[in-house]
């Protein structure tokens, strides 16, 4: 069985003395019976395929509400300007996050991460991460894992759909396993990763799934910003050495509740929320 | 969920439910009718038929009909794609009973009048099942290698095909009996661990009481 809290996963590295992402992956090998080769081979299929959607953002596209796109671009042009309240390094986070999501929205190819809508979080992080701290690759890769691993966890105990838990499964559990990646990349400690993990998704627990007319654009695409700005933010308090006061495991569970009390529709049905305001019901109407 | 689950799937937007998932049905119909449609109606239910368009569910599933992985860039011109390789296609919303709500009936024809009828259900995170095929209840995913065997309802067709099975070393993940009335149609739904050579396959149809043998095995190309 694949890990089912957060804490066994670390007690997993004190006891092997192995890193986050090597207990992560030979967990996965032994379930699925397959070999590390494969394993990393299909992380960096993965990895690049989230390159190449970065890379192949293209500010003329437009969703099929015609209501996405073009965003991504404004924000790199305020990096370029370097009029950012943010900075630079934020500043890129934001726009490669907006891109990646608007890609999503407009048809393109991307990596669900841990779902479509949510796609643009652990990219923008980590391609920015990469490129501005000069990390290695190979180093980014075993940050995947380790991202992946904390999802895994997310999924077990409460849920990565929006359909059952909200936007708080979605960008929320994005966000999360992001965090917990780039706390383990600064400071190799799985308990800091899952501190900064807990972090992130206690910033967004109770975040309601209200897609304006059921699509994956308003405010789905905007969202993927705050999640990747809030992964940075809750790295760096776990990296300080600020822990969750609440444990993380239970922080999990607690959105799993959360889910659970959100009324349906506030998950992914497109009536409540923002999908109900005035204007919101008037773009559904009008499609 | 294995790691890839959770990271994953390489596919094209914007949802892994209304698109990838539409995209991955309509290729398990291209790969059970084995040629690409000549005529196809594809009928809607609930929440594919209402926010469908907006996902592009539509095009995903004629890409799916016309051989396209959820991955493929080409999904959005899928509907030119079609008009080009003459499979005329029909799109309608339906109601069906007991289903997902994000299901769709598929009515195909191809080149070589072969028909396929089924019903698949889109399960999130861009994976799928197949509820009905021919007008008989089955359940499979498509995610392991699949033979779907039809038989006389009647003792021993199931032992035949299992001893074959294990004769020739393929390991059951799976294995599902249907049929619609007593000594009627019957159908054996069978998940495998590994893959089934063509020559297996002409041995199986040649067994006593067997009908038909379908194999469905995404991973090849």
């Amino acid at each position: 069985m694949a890990f089912g809290a957060l804490e066994e996963i670390v007690q997993e590295c004190e006891k092997t003395g192995l890193p986050l992402w090597k207990v992560i992956m030979q967990e996965d090998l032994r379930e699925r019976d397959a070999d590390e080769e494969e394993s990393m081979e299909r992380m960096e299929t993965l990895y690049q395929a989230m390159r190449d959607a970065d890379a192949g953002y293209d500010k003329d596209m437009r969703s099929a509400s015609r209501l996405v796109g073009g965003d991504g671009y404004k924000l790199q042009q305020a990096v370029e300007n370097k009029t950012t309240v943010c900075g630079s390094f934020i500043g890129k986070v934001m726009m490669r996050a907006m891109k990646m999501g608007e890609c999503n929205a407009c048809m393109r190819r991307i990596v669900a991460a841990p779902t479509a809508g949510s796609c643009g979080v652990i990219p923008a992080v980590f391609l920015t991460y990469e490129e501005e701290f000069g990390e290695s690759k190979e180093r980014m890769i075993q940050a995947l894992y380790a991202a992946a691993g904390i999802g895994q966890v997310i999924a077990s105990r409460a849920s990565i759909s929006g359909a059952e838990g909200g936007c708080q499964a979605e960008i929320g559990s994005a966000s999360a396993m992001a965090a917990g990646a780039i706390a383990w990349l600064r400071t190799g400690d799985a308990g800091c990763a899952m501190h900064a993990a807990a972090i992130a998704m206690k910033g967004l627990l109770g975040l309601a799934c209200d897609p304006v007319a059921g699509l994956v654009e308003v405010p789905c695409v905007k969202r993927n910003v705050i999640g990747a700005v809030n992964a940075l933010t809750s790295a760096d308090m776990a990296c300080a050495g600020i822990r969750s006061v609440i444990p993380p495991d239970e922080v999990f569970d607690a959105m799993a509740d959360i889910g659970k009390l959100l009324p349906s529709s506030l998950r992914e049905t497109g009536e409540g929320g923002l999908a109900a305001t005035p204007r919101g019901r008037q773009i559904a109407r009008d499609l | 969920m294995n790691l890839f689950d959770i990271l994953g799937p390489i596919m094209v937007g914007p949802s892994s439910s209304h698109t990838a998932g539409a995209a991955r049905i309509g290729f398990v119909g291209y790969r059970l009718l084995g040629e690409t449609p000549v005529k196809a109606k594809i009928e809607l239910h609930g929440s594919f038929a209402s926010t469908g368009k907006g996902h592009g569910t539509d095009k995903a599933l004629v890409a799916g009909l016309l051989g396209m992985r959820p991955d493929d860039i080409r999904i959005p011109r899928s509907f030119e794609i079609a008009q080009e390789r003459g499979m005329a296609f029909e799109i309608t919303s339906v109601y069906l009973k007991d289903v997902h709500p994000n299901s769709v009936r598929l009515t195909l024809t191809g080149r070589s009048g072969k028909t396929c009828t089924m019903i698949a259900s889109s399960l999130g995170g861009g994976r799928i099942k197949v509820c009905n095929l021919e007008g008989i209840e089955v359940s499979f995913s498509g995610e392991y290698p699949t033979l779907i065997v039809n038989n006389e309802d009647k003792p021993g067709c199931v032992t035949r095909v299992t001893s074959l099975l294990s004769q020739r070393a393929i390991n059951i993940a799976t294995m599902q009996l249907y049929r619609d009335t007593r000594g009627g149609e019957a159908v054996m739904v069978i998940e495998c661990d590994q893959g089934v050579p063509e020559q297996f396959l002409q041995e199986l149809k040649s067994l006593d009481g067997i009908k038909k043998v379908t194999y469905l095995n995404m991973e090849e190309e």
